[in-house]
């Protein structure tokens, strides 16, 4: 396919209105307005569509937090207030709680206390690199599950790649599937002996370094930790995968978000393989802060040589700046244009739509009308 | 330690401080922790392996060097130096235990990669030091205070033993002199709200925080505040350019939003300077990154 054919437009308002598309996914790398673009999709479906929407959020700004009323952090979908018509809820991500509920909901509460109080839980829990990936996925299945919504917008974790949003839950399956945790649970599942029992003619090399670099204390709250988690680890990963599932049926509309500098294009593209090389239905390029020129008819060499001979008369030189400030918005215009055809030359058949840059951040539900309504009508 | 909010450009500022550290014939570690090969693609080389490579010079014969830590190779090299497993570290690596250690445990994982740091901030040849300074691109301002408070992790883990030896042998260096974590920022409302949450943190947690780095500034275009259409048909028309309603009005709104932004980024500005560290202003680079580029980088962060 020939690259300089034009970019098929992305039709959002279509995406909104149909009753069939239940997910919207929001990925991309960091700093491109993900959680923003997210908010203002939900309004939309809320407002101009009617849709009972929920978006999910993981990280919003603080003032963006605000507008949606989220000001508790409580783990559960808030009404948001000020929406004229139609019905819209938000809810920020509590990794941490989310993973308690996940504990709480697979097993007895006297074995969850248990679980709650190890160091190891407290540090997995808040910090495994991919539990807020996981959660996130946990906290949609949980919300789809409860069947309460027309559309539910998800907008993924600010990973150090655009990749862990999609490995999470292999990841965890892994990491469940583990030879080293099988190793461990062995003496637990034989009856919940110590794991010093371990010590065998095989293992003998491998058991006697573990002891030797995490000391006693450390293995003991560990294989307290894993024979506690054993139980769970079956409903853990049916979870994981029927997410998973969900993800790749015709349900669900990802939209990857970029804005147009090398670094987030190279990663729209990056998730665009993937999403297709795991049969995830990608939906189209939302391209952020897309700076417009204003006055077309004037090219950046013609202003700059304008502004000079103003300048050189010493005479209207404040026209003189706004032509200088003219050219170098075609400028970046010309190279933000250059950086977006690196996306659509490796996948012209793949919507886009783009959101002019704003002077401000968004921080109210007018902002994110404002947004809304840019990305319908663009 | 330079670290930053996704997308600011810390990478760029940590290449171009290791390089502006290595003039005056000095040698300086310039590190990555993430996996993101960050610095084979800013300096266009091949990815980089668990291992310091020369990746740049200075024409007064200083020279920077690159390591992209792995936690993985830190976790064998660390078994090795200290316990000459040998055999029981590679049957370690088969049982999948290195994995298993730093998902269950993740804390580890940044005691070993920040260990890594220390032990080459550390290093001496011949009783010198071997680098006149590691710069490590850190992981970014929403997650860099977990990241370099390796004691607090390691101490709910750990009560006695290697581990918290280990980490409490880092938490020194990072809390001493020789430790300075340098915040990148673009003069955007979250980026630079991230910088002063990072900062608050990094000092409720004891950890020295350096300069602010403003990152892709541009001098200001428009001396006066405002420009009526009138003013500016009568410059077209004396610039023998176009004078139509909608080359007017365009040109008028785009200066427009130029002093909205303009003002803006003053405001934030202020914010910035109201942490009381060092400012450094670095130039929007619009031409893209190379080594002329770098060197002008390092010349305004040594200027700063």
């Amino acid at each position: 396919m020939p690259t300089d054919q034009p970019v098929p437009r992305l039709d959002v308002d279509a995406i909104l209105a149909d009753p069939g598309v239940r997910i919207i996914v929001c990925c991309g790398s960091g700093g491109v307005g993900k959680t923003t673009t997210a908010a203002a999709l939900a309004l939309r479906a809320a407002e101009h569509h009617g849709r009972r929407t929920v978006v999910l959020t993981i990280d919003p700004a603080r003032r963006l937090a605000q507008s949606l009323g989220l000001v508790e952090l409580d783990n559960a979908p808030r009404l948001v207030k000020g929406v004229n018509g139609g019905e819209l809820q938000a809810m920020m991500l509590d990794m941490k709680r989310t993973f308690d509920e996940v504990v709480l909901a697979h097993t007895d509460p006297k074995r969850a206390e248990e679980i709650f109080a190890n160091p190891f839980y407290q540090a997995m829990s808040s910090t495994f690199s991919g539990t807020q990936e996981y959660m996130a996925m946990e906290k949609l299945g949980q919300l789809r599950a409860r069947d309460e919504w027309d559309l539910i917008v998800v907008d993924t974790p600010p990973s150090r790649s655009a990749l862990d949003f999609l490995d999470a839950p292999a990841r965890l399956a892994r990491f469940l599937d583990g030879r080293m945790l099988r190793l461990l649970l062995a003496p637990a599942r034989a009856g919940g002996r110590s794991m010093f029992n371990l010590v065998t003619a095989s293992f003998g090399v491998f058991s006697k370094a573990v002891q030797r670099i995490l000391g006693a204390q450390l293995l003991t709250d560990l294989s307290g930790f894993i024979a506690a988690l054993d139980s769970m680890f079956g409903g853990f990963r049916e979870r994981a995968e029927q997410t998973y599932r969900v993800l790749q049926d015709r349900e669900t509309a990802f939209l990857v978000v970029a804005v147009p500098e090398p670094d987030a294009i190279r990663e729209a593209a990056y998730f665009a393989r993937r999403l297709s090389d795991e049969r995830m239905p990608l939906a189209g390029l939302v391209l952020n802060r897309v700076h417009r020129v204003e006055a077309p008819g004037l090219s950046a060499a013609e202003s700059l040589a304008a502004a000079e001979r103003l300048e050189a008369l010493g005479d209207e030189t404040a026209t003189a700046d706004v032509l200088r400030v003219h050219a170098g918005l075609v400028q970046q215009a010309v190279r933000e244009q250059a950086v977006a055809a690196q996306f659509s030359g490796e996948f012209p058949g793949i919507p886009q739509v783009s959101v002019a840059a704003l002077a401000s951040d968004v921080h109210d539900l007018e902002g994110l009308r404002t947004i809304g309504t840019a990305l319908a009508t663009a | 330690m330079v670290t930053g909010k996704g997308g600011t450009g810390k990478t760029t500022v940590a290449a171009a401080l290791a390089l502006a550290l290595a003039r005056g014939g000095h040698r300086t570690l310039l590190v990555e922790v993430e996996g993101r090969q960050g610095i084979a693609q800013l300096f266009d080389i091949p990815p980089l392996p668990y291992e310091e490579r020369r990746i740049a010079d200075t024409p007064d014969g200083g020279e920077v060097r690159a390591l992209a830590v792995d936690a993985e190779e830190a976790l064998l090299e660390y078994l090795e130096l200290f316990y000459r497993l040998g055999r029981a570290g590679r049957a370690l690596r088969r049982f999948g235990a290195i994995d298993f250690a730093t998902t269950i445990a993740p804390g580890l994982r940044d005691i070993l990669l920040t260990g890594k740091v220390k032990e080459a901030t550390t290093r001496t040849v011949d009783g010198r030091r071997f680098y006149r300074a590691v710069v490590l691109d850190a992981p970014p301002t929403g997650r860099i205070g977990r990241f370099l408070n390796v004691t607090a992790e390691a101490a709910r883990l750990a009560k006695v033993g290697p581990i918290k030896t280990q980490s409490e042998g880092v938490a020194a260096v990072l809390r001493s002199p020789m430790t300075a974590v340098h915040l990148v920022t673009l003069l955007e409302e979250m980026p630079v709200q991230e910088t002063v949450d990072a900062a608050e943190e990094l000092t409720a947690l004891g950890l020295p925080v350096g300069k602010v780095i403003v990152n892709a500034t541009q001098p200001p275009l428009l001396s006066a505040e405002r420009i009526s259409q009138a003013e500016l048909r009568r410059g077209l028309a004396a610039a023998e350019l176009p004078t139509d309603r909608l080359t007017v009005a365009g040109l008028h709104a785009e200066a427009k939003a130029y002093a909205v932004r303009r003002r803006l980024q003053e405001s934030l500005r202020v914010e910035l300077a109201d942490l009381n560290r060092p400012m450094v202003e670095l130039p929007l680079l619009s031409e893209g990154v190379d080594r002329k580029a770098l060197d002008r980088l390092a010349d305004a962060l040594l200027a700063g």
